[in-house]
């Protein structure tokens, strides 16, 4: 009897709690929930206007139709290779940043610095976009300062190899400065008795780096990395979409500007969602190896 | 800890500071760049003869830009989508993250709804289903299009839910022994003291509003409803296609709007240049709670 009066008591206290939640299950059953039951479109021979319930089946139909596409392989490896060297650069660079930047003594030029180096990271991909087409335009400044050394002019946004370059070396600018700050932050957390202990026993500053920095930074480092792997699909839409052109659509097209350009321009509805969802399906694999490492390796969760 | 520099200490320091200037210059001259071009005049931004100083100055861009009723209309867009979107988004977060930061003792179903929201941060149904989803519900060509289909940021709400969780025990325990309830709760105790982890979000959200520019491409039929960035957008790849479909890239160049395209691009960064360098510490201390978490 007792038990039940507590019963309903926590029931009353828990009322407000689900009261909140509602506004956030509505929008996210419509908005995440309701694409994902989209996905059918994928097993359909979509037409917009019978919508999903009246669409006829297609079976595996568009996803034999998408594998034997000609530009497949080449719009696979693209995403691959491209976010490959997002990742890699993208840890090394700050990580290189870091290091130096903690290595400096006067104050204010340490955060003249990093200012500059953050700027980017909180600009859009339109105006970075539009900074870079300006500057590696064929009679950019780039350009510019290479003809001044006798080199003559390079199409940087016609040439796949040196598009390519550029969408990695634009990534990286416009995200070191995050990265950096948390390495910063993994830095200013070591103990600084250790340093002073290695510095009695005669050990440089190349020494400390070495043996105390690095390694008190492993841990972090690790799991960016980690984390990181669950993102090898998407090799950066926005940027891609923003900055490409027809010329460079073998080097630079990747999964996602292709479902973009298939769906939303040759209105191949469901060819494009299906390979949206070959997309989502190994990065959802990829993403839940990536959290059981980064759990097994350094305790990380998010909840 | 004193510390006599050595030879090689001293080259490299000198390396070091010189390499860091010029990564400085690598962050801030792109922008100096684009705005000595903005201000100068048309036919020195067409020569390409501008470098980090405006040739020929000239505000005629700037002037024109004022009248222009497209950047105008798409700058308003910008304004209101930001405000809607942002108190939107900051009460979707607020009123999330409470009940999932009880604990399983206060709030039984909680593994439940958290299970519920942590799926979509990981799985999604991707663009054309989720365009069709937003088609599906009218919301084509509206404000809202770019405000509803994201109006709960999971990661916003974990990031919170975790800050609320730090928060001691005791103060909760006080004020339930005094009557409160959860509503109380939420808003006398926990909201004014999280007011560090609100005010990184909500700057997070501002620039993430004011920065978006997909959403409005791919939701706003008409382009007299594109939000500023989305409008910018339209200017940097119609450049960019023009150029390449003409098959002659020196064309770029000669676009004699190419001060006014300038000019609309800086302006479209400008009000995150101005406010970002003293809003930095929050981010930071946003950042670093938010990866470094023990």
């Amino acid at each position: 009897m007792k038990d039940a009066s507590i019963g309903r008591k926590r029931k009353f206290r828990e009322m407000p709690l689900h009261l909140m939640l509602l506004p956030g299950v509505i929008v996210t059953l419509i908005y995440a929930y309701g694409p994902m039951f989209g996905i059918v479109m994928a097993f359909q021979k979509f037409q917009p206007l019978q919508g999903f319930f009246k669409s006829k089946w297609a079976g595996m139909k568009n996803f034999d139709y998408i594998f034997h596409l000609p530009e497949f392989n080449q719009i696979l490896w693209n995403t691959v290779i491209i976010s490959v060297l997002k990742m890699a650069f993208g840890l090394i660079v700050p990580l290189v940043l870091a290091l130096l930047l903690n290595e400096l003594t006067r104050d204010w030029f340490k955060r003249f610095v990093q200012t500059s180096v953050f700027l980017p990271f909180f600009l859009s991909w339109t105006v970075l976009g539009g900074v870079m087409l300006d500057i590696f335009s064929l009679h950019g400044p780039v350009n510019a300062i290479l003809h001044s050394f006798g080199i003559s002019p390079i199409m940087f946004m016609g040439n796949g190899d040196w598009f390519r370059g550029i969408i990695v070396g634009s990534d990286v600018w416009k995200g070191m400065g995050y990265n950096m700050i948390v390495f910063l932050a993994a830095i200013a957390g070591i103990n600084a008795s250790l340093y002073e202990a290695a510095e009695v026993d005669g050990a440089g500053k190349w020494k400390q780096m070495l043996h105390i920095t690095l390694p008190g930074m492993a841990p972090i480092i690790i799991l960016l990395a980690t984390l990181s792997l669950g993102n090898v699909l998407n090799a950066g839409f926005d940027q891609i979409l923003i900055l490409y052109n027809s010329i460079v659509y073998d080097k630079a097209d990747v999964i996602d500007t292709y479902v973009y350009r298939l769906g939303l321009f040759s209105q191949q509805f469901s060819p494009a969602a299906a390979i949206g969802l070959f997309k989502s399906v190994i990065s959802l694999g990829m993403v839940s190896v990536s959290y059981y490492m980064a759990y097994r390796f350094s305790r990380y969760r998010i909840f | 800890m004193v510390y006599k520099a050595s030879w090689s200490r001293k080259v490299f320091i000198f390396f070091n500071v010189v390499l860091l200037s010029a990564i400085l210059a690598l962050g801030i001259l792109p922008f100096i760049h684009m705005l000595a071009i903005s201000l100068s005049s048309t036919t020195a931004a067409a020569a390409a003869e501008v470098g980090l100083w405006p040739v020929g100055f000239s505000l005629e861009a700037y002037r024109y830009l004022g009248q222009k009723a497209e950047f105008i209309h798409s700058l308003g867009v910008s304004v209101e989508r930001v405000l809607l979107g942002t108190v939107v988004n900051m009460l979707f977060v607020v009123i999330t993250a409470y009940p999932l930061s009880r604990s399983n003792g206060q709030f039984r179903y909680r593994t439940l709804y958290v299970w519920f929201f942590a799926v979509t941060m990981f799985f999604g149904g991707g663009l054309i289903p989720t365009y069709v989803i937003v088609k599906e519900t009218h919301l084509l060509d509206s404000i809202w299009a770019l405000v509803l289909p994201g109006a709960l940021n999971v990661w916003n709400a974990v990031m919170l839910l975790n800050f609320f969780r730090g928060i001691p025990k005791e103060l909760d325990e006080a004020a339930t022994i005094d009557g409160a309830g959860h509503w109380t709760l939420l808003w006398k105790i926990y909201l004014p003291v999280s007011l560090p982890a609100l005010a990184t979000i909500t700057l997070f959200t501002v620039v993430g509003h004011w920065n978006s520019w997909f959403d409005g491409i791919l939701y706003m039929n008409s382009p007299a409803n594109y939000p500023l960035q989305s409008y910018l957008s339209t200017l940097v790849t119609s450049i960019n296609k023009q150029a390449i479909s003409l098959d002659d890239l020196s064309r770029l160049e000669n676009i004699s709007e190419k001060t006014l395209r300038t000019a609309q691009i800086f302006l479209g960064a400008l009000p995150i240049m101005l406010v970002y360098p003293f809003l930095q510490k929050f981010f930071i201390k946003g950042i670093t709670v938010g990866s470094v978490k023990e």
